[in-house]
């Protein structure tokens, strides 16, 4: 046997907590550089360094960014592309979510020839790089008069985010008993009501993961922004990677930084409030997708 | 009637699903995959050359680049990521205090888009103001660091960025895998005398086997979609000397005009994704049975 004296159990611990705290530290580090630079003048940037504090706060770089910063060739701050991002998640969320949910029903419960093999199908949508379909979408998008609109984007994002709705829904429901459908199916109830008097009281929390799942990934998104967006409907993403590769009259590192926290604060929230089922909702999107 | 409607509705919600799904997942990679057959540019036009996009595309030296740099950035990526986030699990796995706390901060960049961690790091990188400074102010003088504006170093911005971003994912997927572990198994362990190093070594890692399939193939899958990351933290940069793939495949294909080429590039990520993919759900769906 080889027992260890507290004292050695204690200097492994110190040392397991010293890493784990220096580390903590290195995560934290970058957010910390943006909000301090945020909050600097151009002056003490350049005098000052990355870790120093502002001696002399400032909101100039955030009401700048969210107002009056140039993204390309209007000069409106970040605000414009901030609601264009909500016109776009608002709809697109709600609607995968919905339609995931009864896909994800149907799939666990009512299967029928074909219905796992449609199952899989689907799920390889989860992973296709969406490269390949770039061209042929913005043909349709073209065709459908629905280029460079948020419409056109909302479409977009409901179209490939129905594939992790489905597979979020469907393994949730996968493990609600059975034996409960066949009672409801005996009482009499078909499809539409087993799914509103037994599924969806128990969905909540499955709910929760995919809202905040979506809400993630397409306030997050720029690819499909980049392509599928015009002058006056890019999402946040865009307007802030053209804000930064704007450059009128010198380079403005706290405008740049504001912009950045503004265009992460939404999805960092959601982090911080719900973020048992924000890392739920990875897993399950990573374990089984 | 109503009966028959009754009976069909599982398939009727799932109607519409399958059709957009045949439509813009396996139709829409059909027409791209048809398209880098032709000689297409600008628009699209159906006369076909067989592979003579795929010809030019790998004798083309941009590809080349964005090739190669796939490969280191996806070794490194997965390599670095897979290390820190299992040593980070291990330690948070020691029953550890405030793990919630040191949790959430190693997760929370996860939350945040690649256009933001880029905008981020690209400040933090800066040479002259950022790191360099900061290295300058502490007394290292002669202190150098410009892999940013380094055409040989520019790809490993990209991967501390993304390890930056994904590690603390890594360790979420490794934590949850330790936390399954039967505890009976370390006790009886322990008891055998084992040390906590042999413990995780022969006993713990090897039931990690499946966490560690997981992680690489979702990191893999990240490491072929990057494409912001790239856009906000080098542009490509300098020159195109931290091009990837999917970069290749949006510059060729909207802003050069040379869609034939682009559809290729396209195709060769899909075929890049399937080969780590399909033998993946292969080993899975084998373990099901």
């Amino acid at each position: 046997m080889n027992r260890q004296t507290p004292l050695s159990i204690n200097i492994g611990r110190v040392m397991i907590y010293l890493l784990l705290v220096a580390f903590a530290l290195l995560y934290l580090a970058p957010l910390y550089v943006m909000i301090a630079t945020s909050f600097k003048d151009i002056e003490e940037i350049r005098s000052g360094n990355l870790m120093a504090p502002p001696l002399s706060p400032t909101f100039y770089a955030w009401t700048k960014a969210w107002s009056s910063a140039c993204t390309g060739s209007e000069c409106e701050g970040l605000a414009p592309f901030f609601w264009n991002s909500v016109k776009i998640v608002v709809p697109a969320v709600s609607i995968s979510t919905i339609i995931g949910a009864f896909n994800g029903y149907a799939l666990a419960k009512w299967r029928f020839k074909g219905s796992e093999f449609l199952f899989g199908a689907l799920l390889f949508g989860c992973f296709i790089p969406f490269q390949v379909i770039l061209l042929p979408m913005a043909k349709l998008l073209g065709s459908l008069g629905l280029a460079n609109t948020v419409t056109g984007l909302v479409m977009v994002h409901v179209i490939y985010g129905v594939a992790f709705t489905t597979l979020f829904f469907r393994n949730y429901y996968v493990g609600v008993p059975t034996e409960l459908v066949r009672a409801a199916r005996l009482d009499g109830a078909g499809f539409l009501n087993t799914f509103r008097y037994i599924f969806l009281p128990l969905s909540t929390p499955i709910f929760v993961v995919t809202v905040i799942w979506q809400f993630t990934q397409i306030w997050n998104d720029f690819l499909f922004g980049v392509v599928y967006s015009g002058a006056g409907t890019q999402p946040i993403t865009v307007a802030l990677n053209n804000l930064v590769n704007t450059s009128v009259g010198g380079k403005e590192y706290n405008v740049d930084m504001a912009a950045a926290i503004i265009a992460a604060l939404p999805t960092l929230v959601v982090y911080v409030v719900a973020g048992k089922y924000f890392v739920r909702g990875l897993t399950a999107g990573a374990v089984k997708g | 009637m109503l009966n028959y409607l009754e009976k069909h509705l599982p398939k009727i919600v799932l109607a519409p699903t399958t059709i957009v799904m045949i439509v813009c997942m396996y139709g829409f990679i059909a027409w791209t995959g048809l398209l880098s057959l032709t000689k297409s540019r600008m628009m699209p036009q159906w006369e076909f050359v067989g592979l003579d996009q795929y010809v030019r595309l790998f004798a083309n030296p941009r590809w080349d680049v964005a090739v190669d740099n796939l490969f280191i950035f996806l070794i490194l990526f997965i390599i670095i990521a897979l290390v820190l986030g299992l040593l980070l699990a291990i330690f948070l796995d020691q029953k550890i205090r405030v793990e919630g706390a040191i949790r959430t901060i190693y997760l929370y960049p996860m939350a945040i888009s690649f256009i933001v961690t880029g905008t981020a790091w690209k400040w933090i990188l800066n040479p002259g103001l950022g790191i360099e400074k900061l290295f300058r102010d502490l007394g290292f003088a002669g202190f150098e660091f410009r892999w940013l504006v380094d055409s040989d170093m520019a790809i490993y911005t990209i991967v501390i960025a993304a390890v930056w971003q994904s590690s603390g994912f890594v360790m979420a997927l490794f934590l949850a895998g330790l936390r399954g572990v039967d505890d009976n198994l370390t006790k009886a362990a322990k008891i055998d005398g084992a040390s906590t190093v042999r413990l995780y070594w022969h006993i713990i890692l090897p039931l990690m086997r499946p966490v560690f399939f997981s992680a690489i193939v979702i990191l893999t899958h990240i490491a072929i979609k990057s494409f912001d990351l790239v856009q906000a933290l080098t542009g490509g940069g300098p020159g195109y000397s931290s091009d990837l793939p999917a970069n290749f495949m949006y510059t060729f294909s909207f802003n050069r005009a040379q869609i034939g080429m682009g559809a290729a590039s396209a195709m060769i990520m899909l075929f890049g994704v399937l080969a780590v993919l399909i033998p993946y759900l292969y080993s899975e769906l084998r373990e099901k049975k």
